[in-house]
């Protein structure tokens, strides 16, 4: 992987989605993300977040155009091989957090290591870190359930770097939680951010997205820099 | 041990740049999502929920079990039955001579037993002991205690005449309840004695015989030597008036033995009833038909080739009842765990991974309720087997076989859940919110 290479670059993808009536939910997007940038995407629903961020974590395939993420070209590659890839070059963190519930913190976050490939004498100590790094090192056996909506997207968020990512996609990782919690979250973000991952934030919250360097919006298809 | 492996196929990258090769490549360590990662996850998924895992496992278990059950009753039955055989049948034959429809359509012997048969057949390997039988026609004629010709006495049916060889009651298993039953010698002199069966001797009015009670069959007396019993091969003995043949050729006219009784040592059926004609007459040995026993083997053959078939198709059933149940189950798991199976693929498992982790799940509990359900139909079967006091058979190879059938009704359950859950959209998936 070339690391001078920007770490997602979209050159005029359109996704439609056979009809009838065909519809195209994306429309020749151009989108460079380089690394540490940290970006967010806003737009109404309907609009294709959904798709826009299927097509960027690599779930779904654009029907035109080029997507290379981190220099390689990911339209050549088999289900097999974009699962690798995107096990070891994206983190996600949702909405819902998606911890399962009947699995401690550490589980959680160590589930992560199972399909990227972490050698596993190295898995245990990265969980670790990676929950001492967002400050839940003393949570590591609880169970999902009995923490706070902020303390679970901290979990979410240390199994998204576990596998050493070099993009975190967050779809609308404030969605369900305070003004206050949320604060601490994208704090939490950007202190990753500041380390050298790129961030792209979907979200409906102006204030989340107004912290971001840039900010796209999304409308009917088409990306404009804001 | 590379499970996955076995799971995932794999496909050629033909076409791919260099630099995707080595990040594929990466991705292909070790220790990716190996056999003990699978393990690890499919336990998890199914210890979650104990309580479900027992309903679904039950109807495997009751499958299993019933299969087991039914086939184990059927071997050990199978060990019962030739036991009992060994005891009175195994060492009982019967030769009688060959008949033939002549063309008024009546039964005509082609052969007769000769008179000396005893003696012939004794010298055989296996056999114990033989002894002729012959029907001695008498008509009208009475047999009765008394010679007194009563027109006015309602009219009794009276015992059937016999005649055989001195050996027969050993031959037959029989035993002499008082006084003896009549030898060589009685024979050879055609003495006028006779032996009657118990059931006879009561009719008759006879009970003891050293006061030397006669009979009369017409108007010849002949002294009654004994009385005989137990002649479980022949229980019309019991019911006759028994007399030398010697006798029965001088009085009567005796024109040939109806068959011969071999009394043999177990396990000699077969050669018995291939010696046993050529003894008796070496130039046309097809004229007698030979009845002894069939070897043990080919008679536990016979019994376990009709298993209870009912109960086989019970079990069959019982199986695919917990064959859908496992797929209700798996299928329910699946819908349950949507957000879970998003957030895999998200992670970076592969549609293949999502499949195999069900498809394990499914036959981990179809090989649990196999081990269970053959376990308790061994216990079954051996509580049973102990309760009646037979030898529990059971054949070991069938049991292993009935737990992995657990394991295949698991895997075909587990298809379609599988495949279902390798189809779930990852994207729409995590943000049902599940």
């Amino acid at each position: 992987m070339n690391s001078a290479a920007p770490v997602v670059e979209l050159v005029d993808v359109t996704r439609s989605f056979p009809g009838p009536p065909e519809v195209r939910a994306l429309k020749s997007v151009n989108l460079t993300i380089r690394r540490g940038d940290y970006l967010s995407i806003v737009g109404p629903s309907g609009s294709g977040k959904s798709t826009l961020l299927n097509v960027l974590g690599l779930l779904d395939r654009p029907t035109v155009g080029e997507y290379r993420l981190g220099g390689v070209l990911t339209g050549a590659l088999d289900e097999a091989q974009r699962a690798g890839l995107r096990a070891r070059t994206i983190g996600f963190v949702f909405q819902a957090f998606h911890l399962l519930p009947r699995r401690t913190v550490l589980d959680n976050v160590l589930l992560a290591t199972l399909y990227s490939g972490v050698p596993r004498h190295e898995r245990m100590p990265r969980a670790k870190a990676a929950l001492e790094r967002v400050g839940l090192g003393h949570r590591m056996q609880f169970m999902p359930t009995t923490l706070s909506g902020g303390e679970r997207q901290r979990v979410a968020v240390a199994r998204a770097v576990m596998a050493s990512p070099q993009l975190i996609l967050a779809d609308e990782p404030t969605g369900n939680l305070d003004q206050r919690t949320s604060g601490e979250v994208m704090d939490l973000f950007e202190e990753l951010n500041a380390d050298g991952l790129s961030l792209v934030v979907i979200t409906h919250d102006e204030k989340v997205a107004g912290r971001a360097d840039r900010s796209i919006r999304i409308a009917d298809g088409r990306v404009s820099e804001l | 041990m590379k499970l996955p492996a076995l799971l995932r196929r794999r496909r050629s990258g033909a076409g791919a740049a260099a630099a995707t090769a080595a990040t594929v490549d990466a991705t292909r360590r070790v220790d990716r999502f190996t056999s003990q990662d699978l393990l690890v996850e499919v336990s998890h998924g199914i210890g979650g929920h104990t309580g479900r895992l027992v309903m679904t496992t039950l109807g495997t278990v009751l499958g299993i079990a019933s299969l087991v059950v039914t086939i184990g009753f059927a071997q050990t039955a199978a060990g019962q039955i030739s036991a009992q055989f060994d005891a009175v049948a195994a060492t009982q034959a019967v030769v009688k001579p060959g008949s033939a429809r002549s063309a008024n359509g009546d039964e005509v012997a082609t052969s007769m037993l000769p008179w000396d048969a005893p003696d012939r057949v004794e010298r055989l390997n296996g056999v114990e002991r033989a002894g002729l039988i012959g029907e001695v026609p008498i008509g009208e004629t009475a047999v009765t205690a008394v010679p007194i010709n009563d027109p006015s006495a309602p009219e009794v049916l009276s015992p059937t005449l016999l005649a055989t060889s001195e050996g027969l009651l050993e031959a037959v298993r029989g035993r002499a309840t008082a006084g003896r039953y009549f030898d060589a010698g009685h024979d050879a002199r055609a003495d006028r004695v006779a032996v009657i069966g118990a059931r006879a001797a009561e009719k008759l009015g006879i009970n003891r015989v050293d006061s030397q009670p006669s009979i009369f069959v017409g108007e010849r007396p002949y002294t009654v030597i004994g009385i005989v019993d137990d002649m479980e091969r022949r229980p019309d003995l019991l019911d006759s008036v028994i007399v030398p043949i010697g006798t029965a050729r001088a009085d009567f006219g005796l024109q040939s033995a109806s068959e011969l009784q071999l009394r043999i040592a177990a396990g000699a059926g077969a050669l018995v009833a291939e010696q046993a004609p050529i003894a008796l007459d070496p130039n046309t040995p097809e004229n007698f038909d030979v009845q002894a026993p069939r070897s043990g083997s080919e008679l536990q053959e016979s019994v376990q080739a009709d298993i209870n078939v009912v109960f086989l198709v019970l079990g069959l059933i019982a199986l695919l009842a917990g064959g859908l149940g496992i797929a209700n189950v798996t299928l329910l798991s699946v819908s349950e765990r949507t957000g879970e199976i998003g957030l895999r693929r998200a992670l970076g498992a592969t549609r293949r991974d999502i499949a195999s982790q069900f498809m394990v799940e499914s036959v981990v509990i179809g090989l649990l309720g196999g081990l269970i359900g053959a376990a308790v139909g061994v216990f079954a079967v051996v509580a049973v087997a102990l309760v009646q006091q037979w030898t529990p058979i059971i054949d070991l190879p069938m049991v292993l076989g009935a737990a992995l059938l657990g394991a295949v009704v698991g895997l075909a359950a587990g298809a379609y859940p599988a495949r279902k859950a390798s189809r779930i959209e990852p994207i729409a998936a995590l943000r049902a919110g599940v």
